[in-house]
């Protein structure tokens, strides 16, 4: 698909020179692999489930952490499963709260089938009718870039949606092993029960 | 109502501030109302209203990420939507502390509520959870107690179970 910009490039774009404050939280699948292509981190919290959690985990995190930023970074198919979420999300508000999708308009984990975005289902519109302050569409490299230096200073609560070419390059697999993921990533930042 | 039939969520409120929950994550429910209005005026709660259950699950996780302990309010009926979700606790051994009132147990007028509310023990066995069973108002403190322990002191999932005894009937024509 023309226009579309490539995964790896993209997540490797929007995490290049990354604060040490920011925290990520991907989605399973793809952009769990994106995540872990760009490079392994500790405050990383790489999904293996948990279908339609990953904008509730960021939330939860962003309102535990305030001083530090969050960006969830998930595909499609894992936001509509979770759009109630968005409703959630766009109430609370977290100044320090992103949520990015890479939308490839498919299911790659499962064989390529169409999402409903590819059938006109409008992401961002859903984000702003949930009263997210910020949405953006971003569609080529400078958008990318601006993304980028946006999540290293957020001010107010963020959605983008990233168009992504529909391929799915070779599998990156970082660490699955839950208790390790939350325990590394706790350690990072210093958290005690 | 005398007193001691109607101050339990008092009781099941000061048991959320002394474990430090700092956030409450509900989906409505005419018998946590008085807890979800004590969790709203205090200032050292962030409430989350929740669209379903579920969201709950994985904002205490969050939470737990990064620091916080997060308590989670729901019905009988929101179990259900939780099931797959609780992969995410029992995968990483989040704490994930439940207060769940019931439907469909004791003098129930809908008869919709009986599928859900009838299989909530066996659910939460198969997930994993400890169960907390209170039917008596002097039992709530207690169980409350045991169960924070149990949940934050071994990162496990704990269901404190309000019975439908406990919670009293719903009145349907007034």
């Amino acid at each position: 698909m023309s226009g579309r910009l490539e995964r790896r490039a993209a997540m490797a774009m929007l995490l290049e020179d990354r604060a040490d404050d920011l925290l990520v939280v991907p989605g399973l699948g793809s952009t769990t692999y994106d995540l872990a292509a760009a490079g392994d981190d500790p405050k990383n919290f790489y999904l293996w489930g948990a279908m339609g959690g990953a904008a509730m985990i960021g939330l939860g995190l962003a309102l535990a952490q305030p001083q530090k930023r969050v960006a969830v970074i998930t595909g499609d198919g894992e936001m509509l499963m979770g759009m109630g979420a968005l409703a959630t999300i766009g109430i609370q508000k977290p100044a320090n709260l992103a949520i990015v999708v890479f939308d490839n308009g498919v299911y790659g984990e499962t064989g390529m089938q169409p999402s409903h975005t590819q059938s006109g289902v409008d992401l961002v519109g859903v984000a702003r009718g949930c009263g997210i302050a910020t949405c953006l569409e971003v569609a080529d490299a400078a958008g990318l870039r601006d993304l980028g230096q946006r999540l290293k200073r957020l001010r107010e609560t963020l959605f983008a949606r990233v168009l992504i070419e529909a391929n799915e390059p070779p599998r990156v697999l970082p660490e699955r092993d839950g208790t390790v993921l939350k325990q590394r990533f706790r350690a990072a930042l210093g958290v005690k029960a | 109502m005398n007193v001691q039939v109607t101050d339990w969520p008092d009781k099941l409120f000061a048991t959320l501030k002394r474990a430090g929950i700092a956030q409450v994550g509900y989906v409505p429910d005419a018998g946590h109302s008085r807890l979800i209005e004590r969790c709203r005026a205090d200032a050292g709660i962030r409430d989350v209203v929740l669209t379903t259950e579920e969201e709950g699950v994985a904002l205490a996780a969050g939470a737990w990420l990064g620091g916080e302990r997060a308590a989670l309010l729901m019905q009988s009926s929101g179990l259900g939507n939780c099931i797959n979700m609780f992969s995410l606790a029992r995968s990483c051994r989040f704490p994930l502390l439940m207060i769940i009132t019931m439907r469909g147990e004791w003098e129930e007028f809908n008869p919709w509520q009986v599928p859900m509310g009838s299989i909530v023990d066996p659910v939460l066995k198969l997930c994993e959870a400890e169960v907390y069973r209170v039917t008596r108002p002097e039992e709530v403190e207690g169980a409350a107690e045991r169960a924070v322990q149990h949940v934050f002191g071994d990162e496990r999932i704990g269901a404190i179970i309000l019975s439908q005894q406990l919670i009293g009937k719903k009145v349907w024509v007034k």
